[in-house]
């Protein structure tokens, strides 16, 4: 099967897998009851689909798709295929910021945005110190990053120490833990746009990731401005992976797993990996989430299941990377 | 398209790295830039790519500068060999060369027609066409490098400029490498290549530059500009040359001299 085939593959899959999902948790919705739960016919079990099984579910799409995307991004970018979307410290200036939100006491759309903020603001902190020695960039950035991520990892156990550990630090810590019960499909609706709009301009960088994947210097003389076109490609990715953030806390391992297993099925070329990234993203959120919700009796965090089934799967990756990534 | 360079300097910080150079790059040359370590060889092809700016002095390709050109139209101009490097990603060796058709594509275009056609004419230019659909990243350092060469002449630009294209290299592909680079020559591109190898100069080049602390030290004919004096100039080795007879001359060092080691 020609490699762009599987793409609307991975598209139907997502959508039956995320229907199903829909019918599986803690209570789940038999399918004799699934007519009433949808027409309304059963209140409870309608509310339970339309305003806890569905957003949740949506939510975790969104938030698979932005982070695998950002990451296959960031490895074609730094060419490296270790590189997670937390290179430049975008999730640690959101997770700081969103615990900002909270120990000031703001409502939880406020913090949201001041968590959207912060991240873009630790990719700015990492921009600006790779230009302080601008020799190689690739390499001064991945410096920027991390000292902009650990100035911002320190940011945010001060905040932590100085929560009202009663109240502000239970609430800091679940949410680290990365969730997506509760999400709301308001919220939903103001970031899928966003969202969409990130994997949709990523495609269209494709070509230029490619060759940037490639090196600077060929790159430049193929024909791209490689400042900019870098400049715009973290500003994108990093836009997509802080509103993961603000949406569902933090969320590991899937921005690192997912593009290698998207590569594995359409190969390295990023006009075809960014979509399939996306989709398999989304496809590997939905099932993560449906193991927090159903493997204990009660949901554990879905950022526990992502590590847990991520370091299992990165096992499995180790072992192709001995063999050189071939695809 | 003639490739020039008139008066460039350039200094990293306050340490000046290249002085006064001025050179000319013809269709039909095939030009071998010589230099010890640190001589300033990879800066000055740094330079001519437009990668970085000259502190002053020009370069210009026939008359147009180099500065007023955009990235596409300088790529459409201009092509890069890099010294041999793996890949992380396993592009096929066709998407590898297909990337040359870039600065003639749009920026959302896909490859048409006349670019595969171009893909496929310059992998078997260099007879790698058996390799189109291979992986890049699993080939030898060889067939990569002849793979990079034919995704610069997939860009179909005029000025090829090659960095030490041959190091690395067993002797087979070394040899087989710069007959294909001297047919290149031949056919009307005007190529620029850095190299550790007075040898393959003397052999392959039409022109020699030899570059010494950041100044061309010699421009000429290959034959004129290897000699003993500027190669213990260039290398703070003394050479002889044995003539073979038929034309040709070889080049090999002084028997018993002491060579501290000089890095």
């Amino acid at each position: 099967m020609t490699r762009i085939g599987r793409l609307p593959i991975l598209f139907v899959a997502l959508l039956l897998v995320s229907a199903g999902s829909l019918l599986i948790g803690r209570y789940p919705i038999p399918l004799s009851a699934l007519g009433a739960a949808v027409s309304g016919a059963n209140p409870l079990l309608h509310a339970l689909l339309v305003h806890v099984r569905l957003p949740e579910i949506l939510a975790a799409v969104m938030v698979g798709a932005a982070l695998s995307v950002s990451g296959s991004t960031f490895q074609a970018l730094f060419m490296n295929p270790l590189v997670s979307p937390s290179i430049l410290g975008v999730l640690s200036g959101a997770a700081f910021g969103a615990a900002l939100g909270i120990v000031l006491g703001l409502p939880w759309g406020l913090a949201q945005v001041i968590s959207f903020g912060f991240g873009l603001l630790a990719v700015l902190v990492a921009l600006f110190i790779s230009r302080l020695y601008p020799v190689n960039p690739v390499l001064m950035l991945v410096l920027g990053g991390i000292i902009s991520g650990a100035l911002f990892t320190a940011l945010l156990t001060m905040v932590q120490y100085l929560a009202n550990p009663y109240t502000q630090l239970p609430t800091i810590v679940y949410w680290l833990m990365g969730n997506l019960s509760g999400v709301r499909l308001s919220e939903l609706r103001i970031m899928a746009i966003p969202i969409l709009l990130a994997v949709l301009a990523l495609t269209a960088f494709g070509k230029t990731m490619n060759v940037l994947s490639m090196g600077d210097e060929e790159a430049h003389a193929l024909g791209v401005s490689v400042h900019w076109a870098r400049i715009w490609i973290i500003v994108i990715a990093t836009i997509a992976s802080a509103l993961t953030v603000s949406l569902a806390g933090m969320i590991g391992w899937v921005g690192l797993i997912v593009p290698h297993i998207a590569r594995f099925m359409v190969g390295p070329d990023n006009r075809l990996l960014i979509p399939a990234s996306a989709l398999m993203g989304g496809l590997f959120l939905v099932i993560a989430d449906d193991i927090s919700r159903t493997v204990f009796p009660v949901e554990i965090p879905l950022g526990v299941v992502t590590d847990l089934v991520g370091i299992i799967a990165f096992v499995l990756v180790l072992h192709r990377l001995r063999k050189g990534w071939k695809a | 398209m003639n490739l020039s360079a008139s008066q460039l300097a350039y200094a990293y910080g306050r340490r000046t790295v290249l002085e006064n150079i001025s050179l000319e790059i013809r269709p039909g040359e095939s030009v071998a830039l010589l230099g010890a370590n640190g001589s300033g060889k990879s800066t000055l092809i740094r330079l001519l790519l437009g990668i970085i700016q000259p502190l002053s002095g020009e370069i210009r390709i026939d008359d147009i500068p180099l500065s007023a050109l955009t990235s596409r139209e300088r790529a459409r101009r201009l092509a890069y060999v890099p010294q041999d490097h793996g890949a992380v990603f396993p592009f096929l060796v066709q998407d590898v060369v297909l990337m040359g058709r870039m600065p003639h594509q749009s920026w959302l275009g896909g490859a048409r027609a006349h670019d595969r056609a171009e893909m496929e004419k310059a992998l078997e230019r260099l007879g790698i066409a058996d390799l189109a659909r291979r992986s890049y990243t699993e080939l030898s350092g060889g067939q990569r490098q002849l793979v990079l060469i034919a995704r610069a002449l997939a860009q179909e630009a005029p000025i090829l400029i090659l960095d030490e294209p041959v190091t690395g290299l067993d002797y087979g592909n070394q040899h087989r490498l710069m007959a294909q680079i001297q047919d290149l020559a031949r056919s009307g591109f005007a190529v620029l290549q850095s190299s550790h190898y007075p040898e393959h100069a003397l052999a392959a080049a039409t022109r020699v530059i030899l570059l010494k602390d950041g100044r061309v030290l010699a421009d000429g004919p290959a034959e004129s500009v290897i000699c003993p004096d500027h190669m213990r100039a260039l290398y703070g080795v003394d050479i002889e040359f044995v003539d073979l007879g038929d034309g040709r001359r070889v080049l090999v060092p002084t028997a018993n001299q002491k060579l501290p080691l000089v890095v």
